[in-house]
This record gives C-alpha cells, sequence and structure tokens, in this order.
C-alpha cells in the first residue's frame, strides 16, 4: 500500500478521462497555474480550526432553506383573514406575512422543517462566528499578517447579526413585533436625528406598512451579498496567509505542515458540511424553535410574559435592563440616555473593541514580526484575561437579558438580580481578570518547571541518609518544543526608561505619549514568566542526567505519570 | 524531511524537526482496510434508504398527525404532540446527512493518504525590487495623469464626484413622511372607553376593586354607515400604538392623585396608558393589591397608586394618564386626549410637551 | 354536632391551628345548607381564623401606613367562587408566609372546601362557583376559540406568557403556569382575582368570554408542540440555551472527532 505503488495519473483510467476535460477548460481558463498551487495547498489538522467552518456551513445551511422559505412567504403587511389549518386562529385579522408563515408551517409539506433548521442554523451561524472568534482571539492568530481578516471577522459578526435580527422580525408575530417595537424605541432615542430615522425606516410613525418589506429586502438581498462577499475575502485571505499552526517538531512559523486540500481536507470539509447540515435537520426535528402560531398576529397592545430577542441581541437586551433611568432635556430636546446608551452604545463598544484590539496590542508590544505559529493563551496573560473579562461582562449582559425567565425558574426576586447585575457588570469583569492572568501566570510557571525538571517518572528513590526522591525523567525534544517553540521572550522594560527631556535638559515633545506607552508595556507584561535560557536549559539536563545512578528504563510511550504515579500512555 | 534549525539564544530548545510517519492500521492491515471500507459504504447505503424513506413519508404521512407519548392528550398532560411530518422529514434527512458526513470524513481519516506534507511559507511581504517597481510605475501614473499638475481639473472632478452624493441622499427623502409631533392619539373629550377585543363600553359599577380593564377607544369598533370599521389596518395599528390604555380601580382611600389630578378619576377608577415610555411595549402586568404596574419587555415599574410613577426600571417619564368621567349613559368616557405625551421618548419630546401643555393650558 | 363543635374548640386551644379532622359523619348527614354553613364555620374556626380572624373579617397588622397589611384580608364578599380556587389548588392554608401563597397539595377533602365555602358566602354576597355549563369549554366551536385567543393575548399573556407557562412579578411574586390548571380554577381566579392578579368580572369578561378564553388555553395545551421539544415556552431564552449547549457542543464534539489522530499501528 506504500505510494510507491501507485499508477501514474496519465496511464489510470481516470487520469486519461480527467486529462480532456482539464485540458478543454485549461485552454480558456488557464487555470492550471493556479490549480498547481492551490489543489494540494497544504492546511493543518487541529479541532479548533474547524470553528470558523460551522459558520460557513451553517451559512450555507442558511442559504439553502431561505431560498426554500422565499418560495412561500409573503412579505407584505396588508390585513387578511386567516383561514389556515392552524384552528386556534381561525378567522383572525393578521398581516400577510404572519399569514404566509403560518401556511409554511402547517400548509406546506416541510415547511415547518425548513423555518426551523432556517432559525436553528442562524442561531447556530452567530454562535459559531463566536466561538471561532475567541478561538482565533486567545491564540493571538491575529496578529501580522491577519489583521484586515480580523477585521472583515468582526464586520461579518456585526452583520451577521443585523441579518438575524431583520429575519426575527419579518414574520410579523407578536414577539416579533414586539422586538421591532423595542427597535422602534431604540431608533427613537438617538439624540436629535432620532425621529427622522424612525419616520424614514419605517415610513410613518410606527408600525407603519412598509417596514416588513424592507427588512425583508434586507433580509434576503442586501446582507447576504455583503456577507458573501466577505466571507469569500475572508477565506481568500485564509488561503493567501496559508493557515496559522500549533508549534510542533517540524513546525515552524516558515513552514505549515498538514494535509493536502485535494483530497484530505476536500473530503474533510465537504463531510462536516453534511454533518452540519444533518446536526441542524435533527434539531429542527426534534426541538420546537420560535412557534410563532402560539404567540399571535402582532398588535401594539398586546405582549407576552418572556418577550426576549434571539440569543445574540441579549446583551442590548440585558444592558438595557439594566439601565437605570436617565434622561435630559437639553436646548428644548430630550436626551434618552437610558436606552441610546446601552441599546447603541453596548454593542459599539464591543465591535469598537474587537476591531482595534489588534492594533492596539501591536502598539503595546511594539511587535512587528509576522506570526503564523499559535500562542498558547497562557503565554500573553494578559490578553487572555482581557478575553475573560469581556466574556464576563458579555455574559452578565446576556443573563441580564433573561432575567424574568431566571426569576420565574429559580423563583428570585427579578429585582434583586438586576441589582447585583447591575454593580456585577463592572465587578465581575475584574475579578475574571485577576483570576485569569494569576492561572496563566501558574500555568507558565508550571511550564517551566516541566522544560527544566522533566517529567515525574514515579520512580522513588532512597538515599543513604534515609530521605526519598522522585526521579525526574527529561523531556523529549518534540514536547519541550512544543512547550517554547511559539512563546515569545519577554522584553527587558527597566531598559527602557523614558524621560521627561534629555542629558542636555532638551524637552521630549513625546513625552506623555511616550510614558503611557510604557505604563501600558508595564501592565502588559506584568507577572509574565519568562521561558527559560538555553543556559537554564542545558544546566537542567546535566542535573537529569544525573551522576553514577542507575539509569531508568523508560518505554517509547511514556508521557509522565499522572497525579497518582499512573504512567500516562498516548 | 527533518530539518535541524539552529537553536538561537532566545529558543531554548531546538526543533527536533517532523517525526517519522505512524502508519494507521488500515495500511497495514488488508482485512482491517476492508472492514472500513464496508463500514463507510454501509453508511452511504443506510443514508439512501432514509432519503427513500423522507419520500415516502413525504406522500404518505398525513399533516395533521401528532405523536404524542406517555400521557392522555385528551387530558392536557401528554409529552410531546409533535408533528409526525416534522418529526419524519426531519430524522430522515438529518439522519441521512450525518451518515452522508461521516461516511466522507471517516473515508478521509482512515483510508486516504496521510502523509503529512510540508509547505514552506513565504513573508507577505514583496521585494524591495517589487515595491519600488510599484511605486514607480504610480508615480508615473501620476505623472502623466497631471493630477498634480492640474488642479483645476482635479478639484472641479473632486467636486463633481462629491456633489453625486447629494442625489443620493435626496433619493432617499421619500422613505418617510417628516416627523409630525407624536402628541395627539385618537381620545378626546367624551369619547367611550371600551372593553379591548369586545367593545363593550364600561359601566364604573361593573368594576370590582382590583379589577383590571385593557380597554380601548370606542372609534376602535365604530362602523361608517357601509358597515366598514372607522379606522382599520395599518391605521388601526398606529393608532393603537399610542391609544391603548388599562383600566383598573383601587380603593379611593389607596390613591395619592398629585394636584389638579384629584377628579381624573371616578370613584377610584383610573386610566392609564398601556404604552411603556421606555420603549413602548404594552404594559399589563398590574398587582391589584400593591398598585405595580410592571412593563414584562424591561421590568420598568409604575405605581398606579400614585400618578403612575416609576418605580423601578430604566423607564424614566410616568406612565401618562388619561382623565375619565361618566357620560349621560353611565359608561366611562374620556375627558379629553393625553394631557402627557405617549410612548417612547423622542427628540422632540421636549417642544411638543411644552406645546401640549400651552394648548391644554395645564400644568401637567 | 355540639361534639364536634367541642373538638374543633378543644383543637383550637391547643393550638393546632392546621388540623384537619375530617368529620366524616358531618359530611354524611349535611343535606340541608344551614348544616353545611354551619359545618364550614366550624372548620374555618379551626383551620382559617388564625390569619382571617374569626368573623372572616381580616386580621390587619399594625405599622405605618405604608406598611400596614393584611395578615390574612377580609373575606367578607369574596364568595364561594374565591374560596373554590384558593383551597382546591392547595393555596390556602398558606404553610408558611411568603411573597405568594404557591399551589400544592389539596389538604382538605371536596366535601369541607364545599363547607367552607357555603360559609363564607353565607358572609356576604359575592361570585358564585361557576356551573357546569359555563365551564363546558368542549362546547366551543372555532370560532369562538380563536375569539378566547384573542382575549387571551389581550388581557392574560402579558403575565402568564402566550402558552401560559408563566411569569416574573416583582419581588420574588410570579403569575403562575396554566399548564394542569383545571377550567374551573382558570375561571374562578378571573372571576376573582386572587393575591396580585387583577378580577375580571362577569361584566367586562362575560361568562362566554371566560369560556373561550379556557377553550382556547385547553385547545393549544392539548395539540402539544408541533415543532418538537418545547422549551417550556420560554422562547428565546432556551432556545440560545440549546444552541449552545446541544448545537455548539455536539459540533464542536464532531470537530474534535475530525481533528484527532487516529489510532496507529507501529507494525510496518
Amino acid at each position: 500500500m506504500s505510494q510507491n505503488t501507485f499508477t501514474r495519473v496519465e496511464d489510470s483510467p481516470t487520469g486519461k478521462k480527467l486529462a480532456g476535460p482539464v485540458g478543454w477548460l485549461d485552454d480558456r481558463l488557464g487555470l492550471a497555474a493556479a490549480g498547481k498551487k492551490n489543489l494540494r495547498k497544504v492546511f493543518p489538522e487541529h479541532w479548533s480550526f474547524m470553528l470558523g467552518e460551522i459558520a460557513l456551513w451553517s451559512f450555507v445551511v442558511l442559504l439553502l432553506t431561505g431560498v426554500f422559505l422565499t418560495l412561500w412567504f409573503d412579505p407584505s403587511m396588508a390585513e387578511v383573514e386567516y383561514t389556515g389549518s392552524y384552528a386556534p386562529l381561525y378567522g383572525i385579522d393578521m398581516s400577510a406575512a404572519y399569514a404566509s408563515t403560518l401556511d409554511i408551517s402547517f400548509d406546506i409539506r416541510g415547511g415547518l422543517l425548513m423555518r426551523q433548521i432556517h432559525h436553528w442554523a442562524a442561531l447556530l451561524f452567530v454562535a459559531a462566528m463566536i466561538v471561532h472568534m475567541l478561538r482565533v482571539f486567545f491564540t493571538g492568530a491575529y496578529r501580522k499578517p491577519r489583521e484586515i481578516n480580523w477585521m472583515i471577522g468582526v464586520g461579518l459578526l456585526a452583520l451577521g447579526m443585523v441579518e438575524g435580527f431583520a429575519g426575527y422580525s419579518l414574520p410579523d408575530d407578536l414577539l416579533s413585533g414586539t422586538g421591532l417595537r423595542f427597535v422602534d424605541g431604540l431608533i427613537r432615542s438617538i439624540p436629535l436625528v432620532g425621529s427622522y430615522l424612525e419616520f424614514f425606516i419605517f415610513g410613518g410613525e410606527f408600525p407603519g406598512e412598509i417596514i416588513i418589506p424592507r427588512l425583508y429586502m434586507a433580509h434576503i438581498l442586501l446582507i447576504p451579498a455583503i456577507l458573501l462577499g466577505l466571507i469569500g475575502a475572508h477565506m481568500l485571505l485564509l488561503v493567501y496567509h496559508k493557515h496559522t499552526q500549533w508549534p510542533g517538531a517540524g513546525r515552524t512559523n516558515e513552514n505549515v505542515v498538514g494535509y493536502p486540500m485535494l483530497p484530505v481536507y476536500m473530503a474533510k470539509a465537504g463531510g462536516f458540511f453534511f454533518i452540519v447540515f444533518g446536526f441542524l435537520a435533527l434539531m429542527g426535528a426534534l426541538i420546537q424553535i420560535n412557534p410563532v402560531w402560539a404567540y399571535g398576529p402582532y398588535n401594539p397592545s398586546e405582549v407576552t410574559a418572556g418577550s426576549q430577542p434571539d440569543w445574540y441581541m441579549g446583551l442590548s437586551e440585558g444592558l438595557v435592563r439594566l439601565m437605570p433611568p436617565l434622561e435630559t432635556t437639553w436646548f428644548n430636546r430630550t436626551w434618552t440616555w437610558s436606552v441610546f446608551l446601552p441599546g447603541v452604545g453596548g454593542l459599539g463598544v464591543l465591535f469598537t473593541s474587537l476591531a482595534l484590539w489588534p492594533f492596539i496590542e501591536r502598539w503595546i508590544t511594539g511587535d512587528t514580526r509576522e506570526h503564523h505559529l499559535l500562542e498558547r493563551p497562557r503565554n500573553a496573560p494578559v490578553r487572555t484575561a482581557l478575553g475573560a473579562a469581556g466574556i464576563t461582562a458579555y455574559v452578565v449582559g446576556l443573563i441580564a437579558g433573561g432575567n424574568d425567565i431566571i426569576a420565574l425558574k429559580f423563583g428570585l426576586d427579578i429585582f434583586a438580580i438586576t441589582w447585583v447585575l447591575r454593580f456585577g457588570l463592572f465587578i465581575f469583569p475584574v475579578i475574571a481578570f485577576i483570576v485569569t492572568k494569576r492561572i496563566c501566570i501558574s500555568l507558565q510557571r508550571k511550564d517551566n518547571e516541566t522544560l527544566t525538571h522533566g517529567w515525574e517518572t514515579g520512580v522513588i528513590d532512597r538515599s543513604p541518609d534515609g530521605g526519598y526522591a522522585e526521579r525526574h525523567a527529561p523531556l523529549p525534544d518534540t514536547a519541550a518544543y512544543a512547550l517554547t517553540g511559539s512563546r515569545e521572550r519577554l522584553p527587558e522594560l527597566e531598559a527602557e526608561t523614558v524621560h521627561k527631556s534629555d542629558a542636555y535638559g532638551v524637552r521630549n515633545p513625546d513625552y506623555r505619549k511616550q510614558s503611557f506607552r510604557q505604563k501600558m508595556r508595564k501592565f502588559y507584561y506584568d507577572g509574565s514568566v519568562d521561558k527559560p535560557t538555553s543556559h537554564d536549559m542545558d544546566h537542567a539536563s546535566e542535573h537529569l542526567a544525573g551522576g553514577g545512578e542507575h539509569p531508568v528504563v523508560l518505554g517509547d510511550d511514556f508521557q509522565g505519570v499522572s497525579e497518582t504515579g499512573v504512567p500516562r500512555v498516548h | 524531511m527533518t530539518t535541524e534549525i539552529e537553536r538561537t539564544p532566545g529558543d531554548p530548545v531546538a526543533d527536533p524537526g517532523l517525526q517519522p510517519h505512524q502508519y494507521r492500521p488500515q495500511d497495514v492491515d488488508g482485512a482491517q482496510e476492508r472492514r472500513t471500507e464496508r463500514q463507510i459504504a454501509s453508511m452511504f447505503g443506510l443514508a439512501t434508504l432514509l432519503l427513500l424513506g423522507f419520500c415516502v413519508a413525504y406522500f404518505t404521512i398525513d399533516g395533521d398527525m401528532r405523536i404524542f407519548a406517555f400521557g392522555d392528550p385528551a387530558e392536557g398532560n401528554a409529552f410531546g404532540g409533535w408533528s409526525a411530518q416534522n418529526f419524519a422529514f426531519g430524522t430522515t434527512l438529518g439522519g441521512a446527512l450525518l451518515l452522508i458526513g461521516i461516511g466522507i470524513i471517516q473515508w478521509a481519516k482512515k483510508l486516504m493518504g496521510d502523509h503529512e506534507m510540508v509547505e514552506m511559507r513565504h513573508p507577505v511581504r514583496s521585494s524591495d525590487g517589487d515595491r519600488s517597481a510599484v511605486m514607480a510605475d504610480i508615480n508615473a501614473g501620476i505623472q502623466e495623469s497631471g493630477i498634480g499638475r492640474r488642479p483645476l481639473i482635479r478639484n472641479s472632478l473632486l467636486g463633481a464626484v462629491g456633489a453625486m452624493g447629494l442625489p443620493a441622499i435626496v433619493l432617499l427623502r421619500d422613505l418617510g413622511p417628516l416627523p409630525h409631533s407624536q402628541a395627539e392619539t385618537v381620545w378626546k373629550k367624551g369619547m367611550r372607553v371600551v372593553n379591548d377585543v369586545s367593545g363593550e363600553p364600561i359601566k364604573p359599577a361593573d368594576l370590582e376593586v382590583g379589577q383590571l380593564v385593557n380597554a380601548e377607544p370606542a372609534i376602535f369598533f365604530e362602523t361608517d354607515d357601509e358597515g366598514h370599521p372607522v379606522v382599520h389596518g395599518h391605521d388601526l395599528l398606529a393608532a393603537k400604538a399610542k391609544a391603548a390604555v388599562i383600566v383598573v380601580r383601587m380603593r379611593p382611600q389607596d390613591i395619592t392623585p398629585a394636584k389638579g389630578r384629584e377628579n381624573w378619576g371616578v370613584d377610584g377608577i383610573l386610566c392609564y396608558s398601556k404604552i411603556c415610555t421606555h420603549v413602548g411595549c404594552p404594559i399589563s402586568l398590574w398587582e391589584q393589591q400593591t398598585h405595580h404596574l410592571l412593563c414584562p419587555c424591561h421590568q420598568s415599574t409604575f405605581d398606579l397608586a400614585d400618578n403612575g410613577k416609576v418605580i423601578f426600571g430604566p423607564a424614566v417619564r410616568s406612565l401618562p394618564q388619561l382623565p375619565l368621567a361618566v357620560d349621560g349613559e353611565g359608561y366611562l368616557v374620556a375627558v379629553s386626549d393625553f394631557p402627557e405625551i405617549v410612548a417612547p421618548s423622542y427628540p422632540e419630546l421636549a417642544r411638543d410637551q411644552k406645546k401640549l401643555n400651552e394648548k391644554t393650558g395645564g400644568d401637567a | 354536632m355540639a361534639l364536634l363543635a367541642l373538638l374543633a374548640l378543644a383543637l383550637l386551644l391547643t393550638g393546632a391551628a392546621y388540623a384537619t379532622v375530617a368529620p366524616e359523619t358531618a359530611t354524611a348527614e349535611s343535606a340541608s345548607s344551614v348544616s353545611e354553613v354551619e359545618a364550614g364555620r366550624q372548620l374555618f374556626v379551626v383551620g382559617c381564623a388564625s390569619c382571617h380572624g374569626l368573623n372572616a373579617q381580616g386580621i390587619t397588622t399594625a405599622g405605618d401606613e405604608d406598611e400596614a397589611g393584611n395578615y390574612g384580608p377580609s373575606l367578607i364578599g369574596v364568595g364561594a367562587a374565591a374560596v373554590g380556587f384558593q383551597m382546591e389548588t392547595g393555596r390556602m392554608p398558606m404553610a408558611q408566609t411568603a411573597p405568594q401563597a404557591p399551589r400544592k397539595h389539596v389538604e382538605y377533602t371536596q366535601d369541607e372546601i364545599n363547607q367552607i365555602a357555603a360559609y363564607v358566602a353565607s358572609l356576604a354576597p359575592g361570585p358564585a362557583r361557576p356551573s357546569d355549563e359555563e365551564l363546558n369549554w368542549q362546547s366551543v366551536d372555532k370560532e369562538g376559540i380563536s375569539e378566547g385567543g384573542e382575549f387571551f393575548r389581550t388581557n392574560c399573556t402579558a403575565c402568564h406568557n402566550s402558552v401560559g407557562a408563566g411569569g416574573a412579578l416583582p419581588s420574588g411574586r410570579y403569575a403562575p403556569t396554566l399548564k394542569g390548571v383545571d377550567a374551573i380554577h382558570i375561571y374562578e381566579a378571573m372571576l376573582t382575582g386572587p393575591q396580585q392578579m387583577p378580577v375580571f368580572s362577569d361584566e367586562v369578561l362575560t361568562p362566554e368570554d371566560k369560556r373561550n378564553i379556557i377553550a382556547y388555553v385547553k385547545t393549544v395545551q392539548q395539540q402539544g408542540n408541533d415543532g418538537g421539544l418545547g422549551g417550556g415556552g420560554l422562547g428565546p431564552v432556551a432556545d440560545g440555551l440549546f444552541i449552545w449547549l446541544i448545537g455548539i457542543g455536539g459540533l464542536v464534539g464532531f470537530s474534535v472527532w475530525i481533528g484527532m489522530h487516529g489510532t496507529r499501528s507501529k507494525k510496518r
């Protein structure tokens, strides 16, 4: 089965068959040059590199199921009397949009399944984008040269949320109408131009008769087209930059080690599409989502307890719930801060800081090199801790967005939850920052310990004077390299003090900027432990070699021992 | 494929290079290989069967068939009620897709060649030669165009292209009308307060202490000479979004009316806007004992015994109150439109409220 | 009868306020309504009076104007419907002071509840228990059900949620779920406005409207969830949990499997 037994392609039946079409295409498109480079392009393998693929494939599922839904959905707010087969709404006046959603759910075979898959895929799309983004963030994969791709990713996330919200609003049921009512209040709260935007967007006073057709256009044409373009650019850049990889034996900043696109990744990625689609189809078959028929048609004088947006809007929703009342009257105008600040500001701060982070970090570290090896989260303690603080604040917002459900299900006082979270929004992230940073530094210390002292063997020596000591075995080179390969050496901060003026008393014009940067550098590197030097390693290996002790024989598979002294095996 | 890289001072451990390839059982054991092959093929076969099952289900399962388990649907205590169609379509389709996906990946993992390959990276940055060539080209282009030497052309072109933005903005003007005052609702003097849905007028004697009525202005239920509703369709929704009210009855001694509001109620019956002043959700979570009204959207809480004042949550303005009276036939009617602006705040609210105060002469 | 009164009095004196001795003999012979009222009064004195007062006039706690409250509210004029609702759902007697009386196991027999209801109804005119005709929601036609839905969404969903899953209220109070609640208790709750719930009197929400509402709630509950496993009517919050736990969880599991280095053989 070794590769030497392969027949030459030209001689194989497939080769003979394919040569014709490939030649025909190349005569017209000249693709062979590009194909030569890319068909066998190497991708490194790691489970965390598939997270973005979940988002990609759920987007494809959204396109497929979405096209199916457009065949019957009627994006009109015209009033109709429902006569379809869902009896409890028989004879009720409703918009054509809602009636057609009911038809898709009850009178089109497979319509309910497609609606449910579509909605699950939408929730998954945003969730997978966030998980993928967290992986990129915590491993430093956004560093040069990938900053532009990071920003495209931030744009995709923002657009994905808008796209999801537009879709959530289309069925014109009581829940989606309540969501639109909230957006109306949010638009109104924009200082000075709020009423103008409201009247232009809704075509008059809320709810008007045109918002759903407009959202429909945005949902099925405008935003998907931009999403598609950005996804294309995202993937082209991925191919162009070549994927990052984890450090390991033979894997350096200058190469990429893995399997070829054709056939392995073609199969793995293609297979994963079927898995994502199949998984979503099963969710659509077994778990009910957005039962619009239960909510009833939108009516501005009705509301249901537990009115929530889909989860990705939970942050905005939660911040709006947490905000204490604040409204001012300036220049004979009303400024509604209690809606505007959390509703528009929360996501604004999130996306701005996400988009700027690579540049802020680069300004702090002054690192201008290209990075293709991933950094372990522990080796950038402040970055990791900031990420953890951000996640904590986000989760506080999400919990606040569901505070009524939490109060109901856990028998808590809804006002008490709100008060705890009002303070928690500021306190919990700080705690998360401190704890995460300390954990990272401890893990760095543990790595150093492993590097210099090797693995515990579980073999206990008793010395002539009665003392007990455990033998350590040196770490194999592969493992030691994996631990140190992408770990950055710390800069020497003491050498970089900034002076107000130089030795001749000339004022340093950039003093404030430089000293601020200096402070940020101290903050960024504070507490981090440097990796051992070559000297440390030489010293340690001498020590481990032992003087005159009889050697311990360890198998090839030996990977150290567990806490209880049992050898770990690969 | 082992590339020994020099150990630098910053690099305590040298790269040991790519490790020797390890083979899979399928690579060395023919029986194992054939077993894996059969396993994958049977996944694809099963997927085909499931997809056929999907088609059979499509034509055989009735739309109103439901799946119940554990319990009696008639009693309302059964688990499930799932649409049999949805269940059958989803499980067959999902199962087939999953099997196809797992089969393909299993093929890639177990049978396709799995020798790791190495590809070298190159700095993204182009060579200095390329860069200066590009700079030279750009310079030549700029020079030849004469854009630097001909500011008249350049600036007038920039002006013209900039002016293209104007039609683009102007074209959007007809997105909607200019905002008008949102201070008025359909309520006016003498309009009956009627029960929502049924449209029945309300007599004070019909209400008990602790009663809540979700009400609307009577005009929503009026019909013209030909029997068509006076307000309908979008106009009805837009009007409802501001005019919906709740009528509550409390013990008169529990109510502490603000100055000027002493006669806005009838025997402890008060009427408030149903539209939250925060972002406009309709509120009717009324606690009859505490007299608190909670908005289910963001938990703004208003005290109806205390002039609709905000006691918790993000809302700022009190819930507007509609002054009530009784008409000649003994039914509840509005004394006027709302003296305060209903619905969420908007930038011109302060101005509109001032105008409203001047018009009504009130100081609300 | 006298023996019974003596027994009740003795129990009261020993402080066993929750003693629920079932006067089996009394139920057997309580043919006339007068004796039913009297039997109800006996039970009331034993089980209810400690909070609601010996004559059901209620007990008010002392305190400033704002803090003074009902220890137990007056039951004069609440009618048999209120007793039926509170006692048949186990809400009364309360086990302890709480923001709200929860639904729990019923301690009294049906006859005892009827007697207490008769007693409370005899104090002053109040809402009577609904008749079988008023509760016959099975007879409501399609139009009636969807009209009931309109009333339900206008008056009920704000607190009880659109599938009747319940909702949160301030200070640990809540609107309870409507799942598994008998038609008569839904009816009586609307009629009497128990605890924080507002009253929906028959003049404003007619008996027919109430029956339609019940028909809608029951119909919707009976048909179950078309789309599959429901999130308990909790809407997008439950969906969000599902997509993170099941969706992301499951697919990350698949990713790990795809990226896993499989078994290797030492042979070659």
